[in-house]
C-alpha cells in the first residue's frame, strides 16, 4: 500500500538505491553505502520527508552470505508521522566493514552506533567517540555476530572451581567471623 | 557532532502561582558585611581544580546500572561520561535460539516495571509477520489494552514514588508503593504473577479475565485514585520538591526529536507524539483519551505529564470495562495457538499440537518487519527478521530508555552534581530495556 | 574450662541474638527484582517487622549485602568491590533466581550465580520472588546467624579477585575508568569459556 517514499527516493537518487521493497507494510530501501549520508541528509531536510527522527539503528548478520552485514536505519518523521527503513550492505572483510556515520544528523545515532559497533563490530567511520557501551573494554570480540558462541563467557573476575551450593555437603565452619578475604 | 550545549536557565514562569525563583537570592537574604563582600569577591577569582567524580553503578540512585563519571568544577557539571551496560543480558542472543512463544519471558523483562506492555509489543510484532494483526479476536484486544493501561499506571507511579524517595520523600513511596500494590493484585488475578506476567501470546492472551474482574477493579481504581491524589498534595506545593524539578535538566523539544526521545519525555517537551493517538493499533481508536503534554521540557513538565498520563490510563481501562465484548481470546487457529490444556491431557492431537509448538515453535514465514507500540517509557519496537523457521534469525528490541539516557548527558551538563539525582529519576532509566 | 565453658556459650548467643535482628542491609539492586525489594520494603510486607528495615548505602555500614539482580560479568568487579568493603560479620542473600544460578540467562554476558563472586548464604529462588519468599529467606538467615553456622559457601578465597590488592592501589578514577586490568592480569584470550 505504502508506496510514497520508495517512490520519492528511486524518483530523486535514482543511482544510490539498489533495491526498493514493500513488506507487511514497511517500506524499504537498499541503498549503496557511497550514497548513505547524501540519501539520509535529503530524507532527513527535504520538506516532504522530513525525518527528523533516528528511531532506531541495528545491524543484522547474514552469516555466509554477501554482504555479511545489513545496517539497518529506521526513519521517523515526527510531523508526516511516516516511516522509512533504509538499509545498507556491508561487507565482512575487515577493511572493508564500515559505513560512514550519522552522528552530524541525528545526536541518537551516537550511542546507537556505539552499540552497533560493540555488538557487531562494523565501524562507523567519522564517529567522534567509538568505544564500547554495553560490553566492557576488556572484552574481546563482537558477541552478536552469529558465529560468538553464546556461552562465550569473559570473566574480569578469576573464579575458583564451583563452589559447592548445597547446605548438605558444606564444610561448617566453626566460627564464622574469623574467615576473612585478606 | 554540535557540541552540547548546557541547558540556559530558563525563565521561569511568572504566573501568580510560581513567582519563587530558585537560582535567584533568596527573599529575605542578609546583605553581606563589606569585608565578607571583599571576601566573596576574592573567592570568586580564586583558581579552582577541576574534580573527577565516580556516580555508580551501586548507587541507590543510579538504579544499579549505570555509572556517570562526572567532571566537576565546584558543584558544577563540566563534563559527564555515562556508562551503560551493567545489565546487558544478552537478549537478543537469548531469542536468536528461543521460540516465539518461549520469548515472551524474556520481553517481560526488558522493561520490568510495564512488563505487559512489552508483551504486547512483541506479540504485535510476530502478528505483523504473520498477517494476523487483523484477526486478533477483539475481546483479547480489549484485555490487552486493560492490562497495558494498568501496567502503563504501574510504571509511571514506580517512576514518580521512586524519584521522589530518592529526592527524600518517603512518604510518597510508601503511599506509591500502596496504590502499586492494588495495581498489581489486579494483574496478578489473572495472569498469576505479581511482575513478570508472560500473560500474552501470539493471537491473543493466555486466558480470560477473572470472573469479578469488572468490579475489583472499579473499587482498586478508586482507591488507586485516592493514593496518586494524596501522593500529588503532598508534593506539588513542596517547595523543596519544586526546586529541585523547577527549571532543572531542561532540554529543548528540536534535541530531544534529534536524540530520539520518546514518551513522556518527549510529551514533556511540546511534541505531542504518542504512539496511541498517531498510529491507533489495537483498539485505542475506541476510547476517548487525551495526550497530556507540556512545553518546558525540565523536570517538572515530566512529572507532570507522567501524573497527567497516570489519570488517562485509568480512564482508558474504566472505558475498556464499559465497552469489552464477550467472545474467545485467542485466534482459533491450530497452528498459531497453543492447544487447550484439557485437549493436551486428553486427546493424543492436542498432544502432538503441543510438543511441535514447544520443540519446533511455530512457524513464521520469511520477511521483516518492525512493529510499534507505545511503551511505559516511549516507542517500543520490535524489529524481527524470520527465515521461515520457528525461531526469529534477530529480535531486535528498540528500547526508548537507551535513547532517552543518550540525552541524560546534555541534560546534566551545567547544572549541579546534586540535579543528577532527581533528573536521572525523571527520564525514567529501565536498566533491563536500557542495556537487554 | 569445663566449668566456664557456659557462659561464653551463652554470651555467644547473645550476641548472634543481637546480630540476627538488627540486620542492617546493603541492597545490591540491578534488575527486576528491585521491584520486588521494594514492595517488600514497603507498607504491606514491611521487612521492618523482622528488624532488617534499614538500608544502608554505604557497603561500610551494612552487614547483609543483598544482590537483588542479575550480575553480568561487567558487574562482578564492582560486586567483589563492595562484598570486600563490608565489615565483618557479613552476610550474603542472593534474592532472585538471576542472583543465585544466572537464571535463565545462560550466555556470553551473565555471571552465573553471584556466588561465582562471593560467598552467599541464602539463596531466595523466584524470578522475581514474592516478598513472601524474601522473608522467608531472611528469617532462614537469621536461624543461621542464631546457630552460628555459618556460611553456606565455603570462602571463595584471596585469589578471587585478579590483582584486587594492586587494583586497591590505584586510584579508581585516574583516567575516567576503573576496573581496567592490566594485560598480564586478563585472562586468556581463546575461548574463555569457563
Amino acid at each position: 500500500m505504502a508506496q510514497r517514499l520508495i517512490d520519492f527516493l528511486a524518483r530523486e537518487r535514482p543511482t544510490a538505491v539498489i533495491e526498493t521493497v514493500t513488506h507487511v507494510g514497511d517500506e524499504i530501501a537498499l541503498i549503496h553505502r557511497e550514497h548513505l549520508v547524501d540519501v539520509l541528509t535529503l530524507l532527513r531536510d527535504h520538506p516532504d520527508t522530513k525525518m527528523n527522527m533516528l528511531s532506531d539503528l541495528t545491524v543484522v548478520d547474514y552469516l555466509g552470505q554477501s554482504p555479511r552485514f545489513e545496517v539497518v536505519y529506521q526513519l521517523y518523521s515526527i510531523l508526516h508521522k511516516h516511516r522509512l527503513r533504509v538499509k545498507v550492505g556491508v561487507d565482512e572483510a575487515d577493511d572493508d566493514c564500515w559505513v560512514p556515520t550519522v552522528t552530524q544528523l541525528w545526536h541518537a545515532a551516537n550511542w546507537a552506533e556505539r552499540e552497533a559497533w560493540d555488538l557487531y563490530g562494523v565501524r562507523f567511520e567519522g564517529h567522534p567517540d567509538l568505544r564500547r557501551i554495553l560490553m566492557y573494554e576488556e572484552f574481546v570480540g563482537h558477541p552478536l555476530r552469529k558465529d560468538y558462541p553464546q556461552n562465550g563467557r569473559q570473566p574480569l573476575i578469576r573464579r575458583p572451581d564451583a563452589p559447592s551450593t548445597d547446605d548438605q555437603t558444606t564444610r561448617l565452619l566453626p566460627d564464622s567471623h574469623d574467615r576473612r578475604v585478606s | 557532532m554540535s557540541s552540547p550545549v548546557a541547558p540556559p536557565g530558563r525563565p521561569l514562569p511568572t504566573t501568580a502561582a510560581e513567582t519563587y525563583d530558585p537560582r535567584g537570592p533568596q527573599a529575605g537574604e542578609l546583605p553581606l558585611s563589606p569585608s565578607m563582600q571583599a571576601f566573596a569577591e576574592e573567592a570568586e577569582r580564586l583558581p579552582t581544580d577541576e574534580l573527577i567524580v565516580n556516580m555508580g553503578p551501586s548507587h541507590p540512585a543510579m538504579h544499579g546500572t549505570v555509572r556517570v563519571v562526572l567532571r566537576i568544577d565546584g558543584e558544577t557539571i563540566k563534563d559527564a561520561d555515562v556508562q551503560i551496560g551493567y545489565l546487558h543480558r544478552g537478549f537478543e542472543k537469548e531469542c536468536e535460539s528461543a521460540t516465539y512463544t518461549q520469548i515472551f519471558p524474556y520481553v517481560d523483562r526488558l522493561n520490568y516495571v510495564s512488563p505487559m506492555l512489552n508483551n504486547v509489543g512483541f506479540a504485535m510484532a510476530v502478528e505483523k509477520l504473520l498477517g494476523l494483526t487483523a484477526l486478533i479476536p477483539e475481546r483479547a484486544e480489549y484485555i490487552r489494552v486493560i492490562m497495558g493501561e494498568i501496567a502503563r499506571a504501574c510504571d509511571h507511579l514506580t517512576c514518580v514514588f521512586a524519584s521522589l524517595a530518592e529526592l527524600g520523600g518517603l512518604t510518597a513511596f510508601f503511599w506509591g508503593n500502596r496504590a502499586r500494590e492494588h495495581l498489581w493484585e489486579l494483574l496478578e488475578d489473572v495472569s498469576g504473577a505479581r511482575l513478570t506476567h508472560s500473560y500474552c501470546r501470539i493471537g491473543g492472551v493466555a486466558w480470560d479475565l477473572t470472573k469479578n474482574f469488572e468490579p475489583k477493579c472499579r473499587e482498586k481504581l478508586v482507591k488507586v485514585r485516592g493514593l496518586v491524589a494524596d501522593i500529588r498534595k503532598l508534593v506539588e506545593r513542596n517547595r523543596i520538591f519544586l526546586d529541585r524539578m523547577q527549571g532543572v535538566g531542561v532540554i529543548s523539544a528540536e534535541d530531544a526529536i534529534s536524540y530520539g526521545m520518546t514518551g513522556p519525555c518527549l510529551r514533556a517537551c511540546g511534541v505531542a507524539y504518542d504512539v496511541r493517538k498517531d498510529h491507533p493499533y489495537s483498539v485505542y481508536d475506541h476510547f476517548d483519551f487525551d495526550v497530556p503534554i507540556a512545553d518546558e521540557g525540565d523536570n517538572l513538565a515530566r512529572y507532570l505529564v507522567r501524573m497527567e498520563e497516570l489519570e488517562q490510563s485509568l480512564r482508558i481501562v474504566e472505558q475498556a470495562l464499559a465497552q469489552i465484548p464477550p467472545g474467545p481470546v485467542l485466534v482459533d487457529d491450530p497452528l498459531i495457538a497453543l492447544p487447550a490444556k484439557r485437549e493436551v491431557y486428553n486427546s493424543i492431537e492436542g498432544m502432538i499440537a503441543h510438543f511441535k509448538h514447544i520443540m519446533d515453535g511455530l512457524r513464521v514465514p520469511a520477511g521483516e518487519a518492525y512493529s510499534y507500540t507505545e511503551g511505559g517509557n516511549g516507542e517500543l519496537g520490535f524489529y524481527i527478521v524470520s527465515d521461515g523457521s520457528g525461531r526469529p534469525y534477530k529480535n531486535r528490541c528498540r528500547p526508548p530508555c537507551f535513547y532517552t539516557s543518550s540525552a541524560f548527558r546534555q541534560m546534566i551538563l551545567g547544572a549541579n552534581i546534586a540535579d543528577v539525582v532527581p533528573i536521572f529519576g525523571s527520564i525514567n532509566m529501565i536498566g533491563g530495556e536500557c542495556d537487554r | 574450662m569445663a566449668e566456664s565453658s557456659y557462659v561464653p556459650t551463652v554470651l555467644q548467643d547473645a550476641v548472634n541474638w543481637a546480630q540476627k535482628y538488627s540486620l542492617f542491609t546493603y541492597p545490591f539492586a540491578t534488575a527486576c527484582c528491585a521491584m520486588e525489594f521494594m514492595s517488600t520494603m514497603g507498607p504491606r510486607y514491611d521487612i521492618a517487622r523482622f528488624g532488617a528495615e534499614f538500608p544502608r548505602f554505604s557497603p561500610r555500614q551494612a552487614d547483609l549485602l543483598i544482590v537483588i539482580g542479575t550480575i553480568t560479568e561487567r558487574q562482578a568487579p564492582v560486586l567483589r568491590r563492595v562484598y570486600d568493603q563490608m565489615p565483618d560479620p557479613k552476610w550474603v542473600m542472593a534474592f532472585g533466581v538471576c542472583a543465585s544460578t544466572g537464571g535463565f540467562y545462560q550466555n556470553y554476558t551473565v555471571t552465573p550465580g553471584a556466588d561465582q563472586i562471593i560467598p552467599v548464604d541464602v539463596y531466595v529462588p523466584g524470578c522475581p520472588p514474592r516478598p513472601e519468599q524474601v522473608l522467608d529467606g531472611l528469617m532462614t538467615l537469621q536461624q543461621r546467624i542464631q546457630d552460628h553456622r555459618g556460611h553456606v559457601q565455603q570462602q571463595v578465597g584471596n585469589t578471587a579477585a585478579i590483582g584486587y590488592t594492586d587494583r586497591r592501589r590505584l586510584p579508581v578514577l585516574q583516567d575516567g575508568t576503573s576496573m581496567t586490568l592490566l594485560p598480564d592480569e586478563r585472562m586468556p584470550q581463546d575461548g574463555r569459556v569457563r
